[in-house]
């Protein structure tokens, strides 16, 4: 059976389409707002965000988050900015020059509605933030600072030193916090959300695990917003948390829910290189340091052992900005990340294992001074120290590029709901405003922009819609939460039961995923390694099932929480070897070696690719059903995307 | 990196164990060879449970997260100090090359009061949000705001903000001081938004609430002892105890507040 996908994108010109949805949506009148909670699984920006948000608009929110506290979510470690169409340097930006800008970094794979929007709503977000005391950088005039980051060629970009993501998650948090104790949030802490309910074809509820004390439970409202993150951990190194995963949403997936481009994952290009066979995460090194690092391998390959300081101009290929002159360091990400890949592959890498290239500051040095360096980028200096035991304002930052966001995940319609009404996602957990590649300080704007700006006015347009049915409230005793619950249970207890009999740790099966994931469904995609990675998922699952070693018990048990997680990521890597394999093209961070372009450039494939492709679940072992969005291209016209 | 890439060191390790938070601890003691000096501690905390997870007994509790000391989440005392013998860093910013072979390492939780004991190296910290609860914010409501550049905050204002509001919550400070005071926390949230125009309108009723909510929840006084600001990974100053202080006195005396205020727990 086809599935109808409907984006429901509003009446009338681009600017106008958000305002047009505002104007029809149905309300619910203050006094009855009160009748109605929503669940919010997680606490980023998204999620605290759009908790606090529908909190003051009178309903009653449970917040849950699988941390002590909300703060800790995983937008908490984003660097280097958000973009907002303020123009205030008066570089000719403008909303639709954002919009434009992120269609293209997107390579033309995103949908025109959405990203108008987004670009629209940046603007109120800056207000939004400094109104709750967000220290952002600013000038001696007392005015806000911007500065430059990938894919753009102007200011845009606001920041608050190297720690945006802390100062907005943390001003997001403040506004939540200020909720809780008003009484209209109720924070769910230390859970871990295992399913979600569906009563009547609506989504009406979770469950839950108390990960300190093992409970199992249920929790019932009327409509259901999953803000958890991204999938980047599937590679097992990445930049991601440690707790990131991909378990709400997949489970989500697994009642029904689409799961929209899957393969679209991002590759961050500044990121300190991979060190020995035992690390747990990469760190990355924000993108705004290419506004005055200059990347670069040396010409001659006998030369990459050698001290870099002794290496003269004429003899290093600063490649970016050779092969991209008008954008030059700050090319887009998976630009530039494929470059990084392509030098090293001609044997031009640097370091131990030569897997890296060198990201330079002597001739800002030289031009600004050290103390201007200092201040611009000082704690990401720092951190390359304490990790690296090098001092980058004496030497250059050797750098390779890590797994950082994930473009997929659940398909979202206009108003941010699933295919399970009532169900919606936000911020990195759905698929909806990057296209196939996002471009840097544009994973805050649009955290906060659903959460903020969007949810708050679908949401409300949702239980407005369907107030008949859903003042009839349901219970937990429902028999949808008694056996979704059973399921759960059940599947705990069988991994404690198997883990007793196996020989294979949990980080080893995930190891052995991350490896095969990063090398077949990495920077670059084959027919050949596709089917491969697929095979060897398979093993993996086999490995997972019969020979899983796990031991401690139900209580708190981290290693028991990696197993349940570990068990969706073997599912969702098969998912991303099957849509990187049906999409027999190369679009942004998706480069199928068999579609590009002379000069080694992504080439796109618009007859039969301009769509989303989004995945239906049929079950543990069967071959899920690919399901198509045929995007629309109204007032973009689709190009070859070019950073020359 | 590469330079000392395979250097390795052998080391013992003595680790809290704690089944509950009723439960009696212990010390229990594990060796490891071959540590590559240049793995994070976390990591050859990692090793350890693979170890422990192969001879089939339950692994050891500790919470990390994001690895780069931003979420505050790892909290272990190494060698009696909050995060360690490296000053400006959290745990999971500690390399192994900080310690030399044949060393023995001693890894305990947090110990505070106000931060019991859920399992092993996992303490419960929720009281730093009901701090942060109690008036840890600006009061804005999602909706329309004056154009951010509105309101023009002098750079030295904004950094010194910015500095306050680098606090990761990670409850260092807590661990550190012999009172087990929640000071440098609460002053570094009540100083960031005392400085900004934006916190003005309930800069009174913000600093009296988080003192009063800071003392419910058992954390001791602060008497000037400055282990907060030494062990505290990012560098907040103990200025901001002294503004906090002056702050509350300032609130604490002011007659529009008490007419208007009312009881710490009443609310406006």
């Amino acid at each position: 059976m086809s599935i109808e996908l409907n984006p429901g994108i509003p009446e009338g010109p681009l600017s106008q389409k958000w305002d047009n949805y505002k104007a029809n949506m149905k309300l619910v009148n203050p006094a009855n707002k009160r009748k109605y909670s929503v669940i919010v699984v997680g606490t980023g920006l998204a999620g605290a965000s759009a908790a606090a948000s529908l909190a003051e608009l009178g309903y009653e929110v449970k917040s849950f988050c699988t941390h002590d506290s909300a703060r800790r979510a995983h937008s908490i470690a984003a660097q280097g900015g958000i973009n907002a169409a303020k123009s205030y340097p008066n570089d000719g930006d403008s909303v639709w020059r954002l919009f434009y800008d992120t269609i293209k970094g997107g390579d033309y794979r995103a949908r025109e509605a959405n990203v108008y929007r987004l670009a629209q709503n940046s603007t109120s977000i800056i207000d939004q933030c400094v109104s709750q005391g967000v220290p952002f950088a600013r000038e001696y005039s007392g005015e806000l600072a911007n500065r430059s980051f990938g894919g753009a060629q102007v200011s845009r970009t606001f920041y608050a030193r190297g720690q945006t993501g802390q100062q907005l998650l943390l001003g997001a948090y403040s506004q939540l916090m200020k909720e809780v104790e008003k009484g209209k949030v109720t924070l769910f802490p230390y859970r871990e959300m295992l399913d979600v309910v569906m009563v009547d074809g609506k989504a009406r509820g979770i469950i839950t695990r108390n990960v300190t004390t093992g409970e199992v439970e249920r929790h019932a409202a009327d409509a259901v917003v999953l803000a958890t993150g991204g999938y980047g951990r599937v590679y097992f190194l990445s930049t991601n948390a440690m707790n990131s995963n991909v378990t709400a949403i997949w489970r989500a997936h697994r009642r029904g829910a689409l799961f929209g481009n899957p393969c679209y994952v991002q590759i961050h290009p500044t990121c300190i290189p991979v060190s020995g066979n035992y690390q747990a995460k990469l760190t990355l090194m924000s993108e705004s340091l290419r506004n005055d690092g200059r990347v670069w391998v040396p010409k001659k390959k006998e030369d990459c052992k050698k001290d870099p300081s002794t290496i003269p101009d004429e003899d290093r290929d600063y490649y970016l900005e050779r092969k991209y002159p008008s954008f030059g360091n700050l090319a887009p990400r998976d630009i530039s990340s494929r470059a990084a890949k392509e030098v090293c592959d001609e044997g031009r890498g640097v370091g131990e294992s030569g897997l890296a290239v060198y990201l330079d500051f002597r001739d800002a040095i030289k031009r600004d001074g050290e103390a201007a360096i200092r201040e611009r980028y000082g704690n990401l200096f720092d951190m390359y120290h304490e990790i690296t035991n090098e001092n980058p304002y004496r030497s250059p930052m050797r750098i390779y590029p890590a797994v950082h966001y994930t473009m997929g995940g659940l398909w979202v319609d206009y108003s941010l709901q699933t295919t399970l009404p009532g169900l919606f996602a936000a911020g990195e957990a759905n698929f909806s405003d990057h296209g196939a590649n996002r471009l840097g300080a544009s994973a805050l704007m649009q955290g906060l922009s659903d959460g903020y700006f969007i949810l708050p006015y679908t949401v409300t347009n949702y239980l407005g819609t369907h107030a008949q049915d859903l003042l009839k409230k349901v219970d937990v005793n429902h028999a949808a939460f008694e056996s979704a619950e059973k399921e759960v249970r059940a599947e705990i207890d069988r991994m404690l039961e198997n883990g007793k009999k196996g020989k294979r740790t949990v980080t080893e099966i995930y190891r052995d995923l991350g490896k095969v994931v990063w090398d077949k469904i990495g920077m670059a995609r084959s027919e050949q390694g596709l089917k491969e990675a697929l095979a060897e998922i398979e093993k993996l699952q086999k490995d997972f099932d019969t020979d899983l070693l796990l031991t401690g018990d139900s209580k708190l048990n981290k290693n028991l929480e990696m197993a349940g997680r570990l068990r969706d990521l073997l599912e969702l890597g098969a998912l991303m070897a099957r849509d990187a394999l049906e999409r027999k093209e190369s679009c942004g961070g998706h480069f199928r070696v068999e579609s590009q372009t002379p000069d080694g450039e992504a080439q796109r494939d618009d007859e039969n690719f301009a769509h989303v492709a989004a995945w239906e679940y049929k079950g543990k072992g069967q071959v899920p059903v690919r399901h198509q969005e045929k995007l629309v291209y109204e007032n973009v016209k689709l190009s070859v995307r070019s950073y020359k | 990196m590469s330079a000392s890439q395979s250097k390795t060191i052998n080391i013992r390790l003595r680790v809290w164990r704690q089944e509950s938070r009723e439960a009696q601890g212990f010390f229990e003691e594990h060796e490891l060879k071959g540590v590559l000096v240049d793995m994070s501690f976390l990591e050859m905390l990692d090793v350890l449970n693979e170890q422990i997870i192969k001879s089939g007994k339950r692994p050891l509790e500790f919470e990390s997260d994001c690895r780069e000391g931003i979420c505050g989440t790892c909290s272990l005392v190494v060698q009696g100090q909050a995060h360690g013998p490296v000053r400006g860093a959290t745990t999971c910013q500690l390399y192994m090359r900080t310690f030399v072979d044949g060393e023995t390492i001693t890894i305990e939780p947090w110990r505070a009061k106000a931060f019991p004991v859920i399992r092993d190296l996992v303490t419960d910290r929720r009281a730093f949000d009901r701090i942060q609860m109690a008036g840890g914010y600006t009061g804005a409501k999602t909706g329309p705001h004056a154009d951010a550049n509105a309101i023009l905050i002098p750079k030295d204002l904004a950094d010194r903000a910015m500095d306050a509001a680098a606090c990761i919550g990670c409850g260092a400070c807590v661990a550190a001081c012999p009172n087990a005071s929640a000071s440098l926390f609460t002053s570094a949230k009540v100083t960031q938004l005392a400085l900004l125009p934006q916190g003005q309108a309930d800069r009174k009723r913000r600093v009296i609430r988080m003192v009063d909510q800071m003392d419910k929840e058992g954390f001791g006084s602060c008497s000037n002892l400055q282990e907060c600001e030494a062990a505290c990974p990012k560098k907040i100053s103990i200025q901001n105890i002294a503004i906090m202080k002056q702050e509350y006195l300032k609130a604490a005396l002011a007659a529009d507040f008490r007419a208007g205020m009312g009881s710490a727990d009443g609310g406006a």
